[in-house]
């Protein structure tokens, strides 16, 4: 489903991505961990077609980057650890303009679908504004799925997120991963991405260093693989 | 759940022409719920509005021929204003992201916001004639400066709009879009003085149209070249 080889990305003369080679098979779902500073939101943001690469290749579901950029965006959900809301729009009104922005039909009818999944039916009129961090977040979700998307990229979308706040975005990653569609989340919170990873990948100095599906954990759990991956 | 799917029947154009709807939409369904941006361009044209009146002791004569300046001085500084606010809006809040996201020509964002844009500025221009017909005891009431008006305003947002959304993008935004804007929009503000004044002082059609075809020619080619340039303006 995603394909990415030796990629590079530079901002002036600082390399960020070196040569990074990356594949994700459908409905498969990775964590992608690192460091700070190691990449992996420079790397989401090319995945989403947010940012060029300066070199390689980077093809999703079929089509390349940047040229097929329109049908890639077509076929990706992104949140990130902002909303992406207007803070003047109701939650409907968010989903509707997005809604119109995908060219989606049945419009209506999904609007309701979507906030029913992420639990914010009751607050549908309500200014986004005045919404929790949480709630905002749960939201964000539903705009990101709003248009079925095949692929979802989350870039930490458990940051400023209370305990109640992330179970229930644990819900619903859960969700979104039973309907088989693939994801690729970056995330500090190794706990998290054990229970919720199907593959786990350490981006470190600008490569994926290291690379181990959940049943090959074993008995060592995923802080003990990732330190063992910084530290080669 | 219902799988969510594009309309069928959607052509290019249609999808295009839709995205630009909804973002127009959208600015408008927000700005009417907050009146940030229209509150702060109003206030601000009226005060300088007021302060030239003060500041400058026209009589008759004079006044016919300098008060167009005045109008169009007060647009721009207003309409600066409205331009920085509308793409910070969108920064701040990572909705620019959101806006990229979509499976649209992004083109299409440009234009959404230019007709957000143009919208907020003709309705401030709505308000701040008749205040300046009164201070300044001109007669606004012309088809022709209207024509003008309009005309003015396209050519400043079509380039506004295109600079706003690079100024955005860093740090200094507030002092950079004044200072990338105002050398750029000197041929729009000039022919639009000019234009403005020759309809105020009732001078013939001849002497106005070459500052007319000034404003046509230039909200044609910077409309263009935003349309060609947007995409790679708002990429990283």
């Amino acid at each position: 489903m995603i394909e990415v080889r030796k990629l590079i990305k530079r901002f002036g003369l600082k390399t960020i991505l070196r040569g990074l080679d990356f594949h994700v098979a459908q409905g498969e779902f990775v964590v992608l961990l690192g460091p700070n500073g190691a990449g992996k939101t420079t790397f989401l943001r090319i995945l989403a077609s947010l940012s060029r690469p300066s070199l390689g290749q980077v093809v999703i579901a079929g089509h390349t980057l940047p040229v097929q950029a329109a049908e890639v965006r077509r076929t990706l959900g992104v949140v990130s650890h902002q909303p992406l809301l207007y803070g003047d729009l109701t939650a409907e009104e968010n989903l509707r303009f997005y809604g119109r922005m995908y060219d989606l039909q049945n419009l209506d009818a999904r609007l309701t679908e979507v906030l029913q999944l992420v639990g914010l039916e009751h607050r549908r009129r309500d200014l986004v504004r005045t919404f929790s961090r949480g709630m905002q977040q749960r939201l964000a979700i539903g705009r990101a799925v709003l248009h079925d998307p095949e692929v979802m990229l989350f870039d930490e979308p458990y940051t400023g997120l209370d305990q109640d706040a992330s179970a229930m975005l644990d819900d619903v990653l859960r969700n979104v991963a039973a309907r088989g569609r693939t994801v690729v989340m970056t995330s500090h919170d190794l706990a998290r991405a054990e229970e919720l990873g199907s593959r786990f990948d350490v981006l470190s100095r600008g490569v994926i260093a290291a690379s181990c599906l959940q049943q090959e954990l074993g008995s060592s759990n995923l802080l003990t693989f990732y330190k063992q991956a910084l530290a080669a | 759940m219902n799988r969510a799917a594009p309309r069928r029947s959607s052509t290019v154009a249609g999808s295009f022409l839709r995205a630009v709807g909804a973002i127009a939409w959208k600015d408008l369904a927000a700005e009417l719920r907050s009146r940030e941006l229209l509150s702060a361009m109003l206030v601000f044209a009226l005060l300088v509005i007021l302060i030239f009146n003060f500041a400058l002791e026209l009589d008759v004569k004079t006044r016919a021929t300098i008060t167009a300046g005045v109008l169009w001085v007060t647009f721009a500084f207003a309409g600066t204003l409205g331009l920085n606010r509308s793409m910070a809006v969108e920064k701040d809040q990572g909705c620019l992201d959101g806006l990229l996201l979509a499976p649209v020509d992004r083109s299409a964002i440009y234009f959404g916001k230019v007709v957000s844009n143009l919208a907020f500025m003709l309705i401030v221009e709505a308000i701040v004639l008749p205040v300046y017909s009164f201070l300044y005891n001109t007669n606004v009431v012309s088809l022709g400066l209207v024509g003008v008006i309009l005309l003015g305003s396209i050519g400043y947002v079509a380039v506004g709009t295109l600079l706003s959304s690079m100024a955005v993008q860093t740090r200094t935004r507030d002092v950079m879009l004044p200072i990338l804007l105002f050398p750029v929009i000197v041929p729009v503000l000039v022919a639009a003085v000019k234009a403005s004044s020759g309809f105020l002082q009732g001078l013939p059609m001849n002497e106005i149209l070459p500052w007319l075809n000034l404003l046509v020619v230039y909200d044609i080619i910077f409309i263009a070249i935003a349309f060609m340039v947007f995409d790679y303006v708002v990429e990283e």
